[in-house]
């Protein structure tokens, strides 16, 4: 099944008039299917990428490419086609720099994705779901875990904020931001229970 | 992560791209957002199907968060409400409040409480836990609770220290919290229990309760009390008076991390700051212990107390380490 990519595509039949917008099917899809499998992505990466610090750029560009492609037609198998699209970009890549660590290729070539059913990765209970956010927090920055805390759960607005913490609310903005960039990282790729590094 | 990062010039790309993502959901979610805002957003989202991907995936984690509302304290919007201009003994108070706007701090710990389990707090500490139906109970410093590992867990024992409960109305199951001796029951109400050597003292804020002894040998001490009313309760008796809303409140302002004193004694100012901080105030001379003040202090800011009543008071403090001696 490795590398054919165009047997996913195709195959959604008409669309009514009323239905929703192919975007916004697209970001559905995007937020439903594949951001629940960005820790296996990135494990994935992580181990066929020598250079950590390209990580970032990769799982972006390997995004850019999937959502484009649910742009145009809704990619049946989620999983295989993250993977797939991952694969491919690696090989370029490598191509690329010319520096294809033997071991890598094999890594790659061996790349096996089980045609699971759609959405088993992500079956989460709710209450397990809260219980994985709260343990997000935990994980956020002590100032920056105060702001996302009286934020979200208290509903506090930035100068309520501001006043609580004693800081600007300039600097209240740089919290939320910097939470709202963490708290991504932690629910979508980091695997659960993980030590999150200092 | 494996490898050594590469040394760069530049941030990665996509590290530019997430950060402005990360701060137009925050400007939407935080800020005054506009219909030109509104705009400007589709416009950086439609530049390039990298600014949309790295938009949507903060925004589904960041709408995954709104569950944890589910947490929320109800604590009370504006700390500086709760301070009441009283008629000043000394000019203690407006300087205090001043502080105490600023720097009330301390946040909490949020914990979903499962049954049959026992949480605790450390001196200074503070933790709010949910309980399955939806019910929060508040820890303050150094306390300690327990769980009843029944079906419904609406029973909790109080071990130590003090709690605030907001309890979820359940007509076929009350809830209960034992202390020692003692068993208050009640259908959906908001109190303050503490505990101390000899019994307990409830402080009913909303609904209704009943408070009774239970221990061997115990006659029917019992008492329905209505908002307002401050029970107390000890080994041989239950006595229980009336006060104003407003002014039991004073006692929730742990709440927000701060102590709201009127016209109370230096003497008990100090053993309420003792409550929450390993550091001990003294307060060496009678005349001294007896002298009153009103406002609204950060809890654990008690160096801060002791300043203020070398400056203001005109006393004489000397900080030794592990406590603080206040004298004429």
């Amino acid at each position: 099944m490795v590398g054919r990519l165009n047997s996913t595509r195709g195959g959604t039949g008409t669309v009514p008039k009323d239905a929703p917008s192919a975007a916004s099917l697209a970001k559905a899809w995007f937020g439903r299917e594949i951001l629940p499998l960005e820790a296996a992505l990135m494990q994935y990466l992580e181990h066929n990428w020598r250079n950590a610090s390209d990580i970032t750029d990769l799982r972006q560009e390997i995004y850019a490419r999937v959502f484009s492609a649910a742009l145009q037609a809704i990619p049946e198998r989620p999983k295989q086609y993250l993977f797939v699209t991952a694969k491919n970009i690696l090989i370029n890549r490598m191509r690329h720099e010319q520096v294809v660590p033997i071991e890598a290729a094999a890594d790659l070539d061996a790349l096996e994705i089980e045609a699971e059913e759609p959405g088993a990765d992500r079956v989460v209970i709710a209450r397990d779901e809260l219980r994985r956010l709260q343990a997000a927090l935990v994980r956020l920055a002590p100032r920056c875990r105060e702001a996302v805390t009286l934020g979200r759960i208290e509903g506090l607005s930035r100068p309520e904020i501001a006043a609580r913490m004693g800081i600007t609310e300039i600097s209240v903005s740089q919290y939320l931001t910097q939470g709202i960039r963490e708290l991504a990282d932690i629910l979508y790729g980091e695997p659960p229970n993980v030590r999150r590094k200092p | 992560m494996t490898g050594v990062a590469a040394e760069s010039a530049s941030p990665p790309r996509a590290t530019s791209i997430e950060q402005r993502a990360a701060e137009w959901l925050e400007r939407r979610a935080f800020g005054r957002w506009t219909e030109g805002d509104a705009e400007s957003l589709d416009a950086w989202l439609n530049e390039s199907v990298d600014h949309e991907v790295a938009f949507y995936r903060l925004e589904f984690g960041w709408e995954r968060t709104a569950r944890l509302s589910a947490l929320r304290s109800g604590l009370p919007r504006n700390a500086k409400s709760k301070t009441r201009d009283w008629a000043g003994h000394f000019k203690l108070m407006a300087a205090a409040s001043a502080i105490a706007a600023l720097c009330v701090g301390g946040i909490y710990e949020y914990v979903l409480a499962p049954k049959g389990m026992t949480y605790a707090t450390d001196i200074g500490g503070r933790k709010i836990l949910t309980l399955p139906d939806g019910s929060k109970i508040e820890l303050n410093t150094n306390t300690a609770v327990r769980i009843a590992a029944d079906d419904t867990g609406r029973k909790v024992w109080l071990t130590k220290g003090e709690a605030f409960f907001q309890i979820h109305h359940d007509a076929v199951h009350p809830f209960a919290v034992m202390v020692g001796d003692h068993k208050i029951t009640d259908l959906g109400t908001k109190f303050l229990v503490r505990r101390q050597p000899d019994g307990m003292i409830v402080s009913l804020i909303e609904g209704s309760a009943r408070v009774e002894a239970i221990g061997p040998g115990a006659k029917a001490q019992a008492a329905e009390l209505k908002p307002g009313d401050i029970a107390r309760a000890t080994h041989t008796s239950v006595s229980v008076s009336h006060k104003q809303i407003a002014m039991l409140e004073t006692q929730l302002g742990w709440r927000q991390g701060v102590l709201i004193f009127h016209d109370t004694s230096l003497a008990a100012a100090a053993a309420e700051f003792n409550r929450y901080n390993r550091q001990k105030l003294i307060v060496s001379d009678q005349a001294v212990a007896k002298l009153t003040i009103d406002g609204t202090f950060p809890a654990a800011r008690v160096e801060t107390f002791a300043r203020l009543a070398r400056d203001v008071l005109g006393l004489h403090v000397e900080n030794k380490g592990d406590r603080i001696v206040i004298a004429r």
